[in-house]
């Protein structure tokens, strides 16, 4: 022995800093990792992060021409306005009302039709039943608005089908009727949403262990006692994620629908939180009001967010990241 | 073999049945509307059209395309639905490989990660976001609509973990022959990232195409509105006084087969993507949604 070998780098031979080369090598590495994020960064920073400072103008009494900068400070006066404000007792109810009970039928109704579909095993016909319920959450609101506006009219096709099949004498007003009318948003909303709402739980239906089966299968149970003891626990963890996530949206009932479906004669019982802030907020140009009542709403679905997080987690082992 | 048991085929054939019904129902307002689009005026009137023509004619539809309203509007939406799409695409592609690198080789990653992430749950809502738009001078420019919700977060995470599941082996060959990260991505990457960049371009294609409030905050001008703002306007909210229309143009805007022949125009796009959409959008959902 007595000679060891020494790997010579080219760093000791031209007498250059190792960690220099190394820093080096490294930001050649990463600095098109960072011009590749700048686009998007920017524009987060330019139309998220710069409105969220925005939002001071919830304390402030804001005009336009003053500016964010000259507008006078008011505390909390617009929240106080807010809950001192007539109507907004009945908005808010409506708003949880309506969006609680999309929620609700929003998770069974996908729920049973994904049972339903599994159950099919001619693929053709399994294909073609998805791509139809798939189809209306692709369309907006705009032109089923403007396709529900006119089969609900009182002498729609609706009504006529009713009078002649159904023997109804009177029409209905689906539209003008404050009941009726929570009846329509919400099945509305079911049929656009409930053909998309499958897709989860068929992709969960795929990951059952077959074996669950094969091992129900000889001790002799019958398809729904499958369904019963194997497929409904099996997907109970997805439907406990799904439902809990969705607790956010208590007060998110859905602008873009009743908008395109409201009128003034179902204010009382069809207004909800965000079209009343586009109403009272943005045309009457009350700013400060309609950003108050923003915050207010983004506060409330935060905290339920995280306890749908927490929720999910506990219960399901559910994990955002 | 419970498939064999007669209880079992009795439920079959009510589940065929009831299946059926269920994708028929979801179609049947979109036939009804194109019955009634392909109808003469007076039965249609007379609520006569029920899933299939009256009287069949193209007058409804000769109508629509030669009002020029329409066209501009349908014409604004194209415009509009390419520039945002691609404004998306690229700013996600570029995104989601510069998120998917681990944070050992980035070690920024996890900070521009929450940047990110941290746009998904908070925002400044309607108001400030307005006013930042009016003091970029945005108004009434077609920048109001497409640039402000142009970073899909979620879509660039699903791309994230699509370009994280790629293998490895491939990158660092790459890396070994020279490659720089502009090109490990556009060589390397996209080309086996079509399936989840198809799904991402048709959900941006279909989500621009749809969008219309926008355009009601930031457009003033209804000659610049796209098209679904425009027939916001005239059919759902029936507000003609923008238009400022004459007699015989608003008697033909507000004829029954005419308003069917606009609203089935404006689905159209999305109703012709749609089956290429289909074949993609479920793994897309399902990348997302589930995790191991």
């Amino acid at each position: 022995m007595g000679t060891t070998t020494k790997a010579i780098t080219r760093n000791e031979v031209y007498g250059e800093n190792t960690e220099k080369t190394k820093a080096r090598g490294f930001l050649k590495r990463t600095w098109p990792l960072h011009i590749m994020l700048l686009p998007a960064v920017i524009l987060q920073f330019i139309f998220v992060y710069i409105p969220l400072g925005g939002l001071v103008i919830a304390f402030q009494d804001y005009k336009p021409y003053d500016g964010i900068f000259h507008s006078k400070w008011v505390g909390l006066e617009h929240f106080k306005f807010m809950f001192d404000y007539p109507d907004i007792k009945q908005v808010i109810t409506n708003t949880a009302f309506i969006a609680a009970l999309k929620i609700i039928c929003g998770i069974i109704v996908p729920f049973i039709f994904a049972l339903l579909l599994n159950e099919v095993n001619f693929n053709p016909f399994k294909r073609t039943v998805q791509t139809l319920v798939y189809l209306p959450y692709f369309i907006s609101w705009v032109f089923l608005g403007g396709i529900l506006n006119d089969m609900l009219s009182s002498d729609g096709i609706i009504n006529t089908v009713l009078h002649n099949w159904f023997g109804v004498k009177e029409s209905i007003l689906f539209l003008g009727d404050g009941n009726w009318f929570r009846f329509v948003v919400v099945l509305s909303d079911v049929w656009q949403q409930f053909g998309y709402g499958t897709i989860v739980y068929l992709a969960a239906l795929a990951g059952v262990n077959p074996s669950l089966y094969e091992a129900a299968e000889v001790d002799g149970a019958t398809r729904w006692k499958q369904t019963w003891h194997v497929t409904i626990p099996s997907l109970l963890p997805i439907v406990i994620v799904v439902g809990t996530l969705a607790l956010g949206n208590i007060l998110n009932a859905g602008f873009d629908q009743i908008f395109n479906l409201y009128n003034p004669l179902v204010y009382s019982k069809g207004d909800i939180i965000d079209t009343f802030v586009y109403r009272t907020g943005i045309l009457n140009g009350q700013y400060s009001l309609a950003t108050a009542v923003g915050i207010f709403k983004s506060l409330i679905g935060f905290v339920l967010i995280i306890v749908g997080y927490q929720l999910a987690k506990k219960y399901a082992d559910y994990k955002i990241f | 073999m419970y498939q064999k048991t007669l209880g079992y085929r009795a439920f079959s054939v009510f589940n065929y049945l009831l299946l059926s019904l269920a994708g028929l129902l979801c179609i049947i307002p979109i036939i009804h509307i194109l019955a009634i689009s392909f109808s003469a005026s007076a039965p249609a009137n007379a609520h006569l059209v029920g899933m299939w023509p009256v009287d069949f004619n193209t007058e409804s539809y000769t109508k629509t395309m030669n009002n020029p309203n329409f066209l501009r509007a349908f014409w604004i939406s194209i415009f509009r639905t390419a520039l945002g799409a691609s404004i998306t695409l690229i700013v996600i592609t570029l995104g989601g490989y510069a998120l998917s690198k681990d944070t050992t080789a980035f070690k920024a990653r996890s900070r521009y990660a929450w940047y990110f992430v941290f746009t998904m749950w908070f925002s400044g809502g309607i108001v400030p976001l307005y006013i930042v738009i009016r003091n970029l001078h945005m108004m009434n420019t077609i920048w109001a609509l497409v640039l402000p919700g142009s970073v899909a977060v979620f879509n660039m995470i699903l791309l994230m973990n699509f370009f994280r599941a790629t293998p490895k082996e491939l990158e660092e060959a790459a890396f070994i022959d020279g490659a720089g990260h502009f090109s490990i991505l556009f060589r390397v990457y996209l080309p086996l990232a079509m399936p989840a960049l198809a799904t991402m371009s048709l959900f941006t294609i279909v989500g621009n195409w749809n969008a219309w409030f926008d355009a009601l905050l930031y457009i003033n001008d209804y000659r610049n509105y796209p098209l679904a703002t425009f027939l916001q306007t005239i059919i759902v909210q029936q507000d003609f006084s923008k238009l400022n229309p004459d007699v015989n143009e608003l008697k033909n805007i507000s004829q029954r087969t005419v308003k069917a022949a606009q609203i089935f125009i404006g689905m159209l796009p999305v109703l012709l993507v749609y089956p290429f959409l289909q074949r993609f959008f479920v793994k897309g959902i399902v990348l997302g949604a589930v995790k191991e």
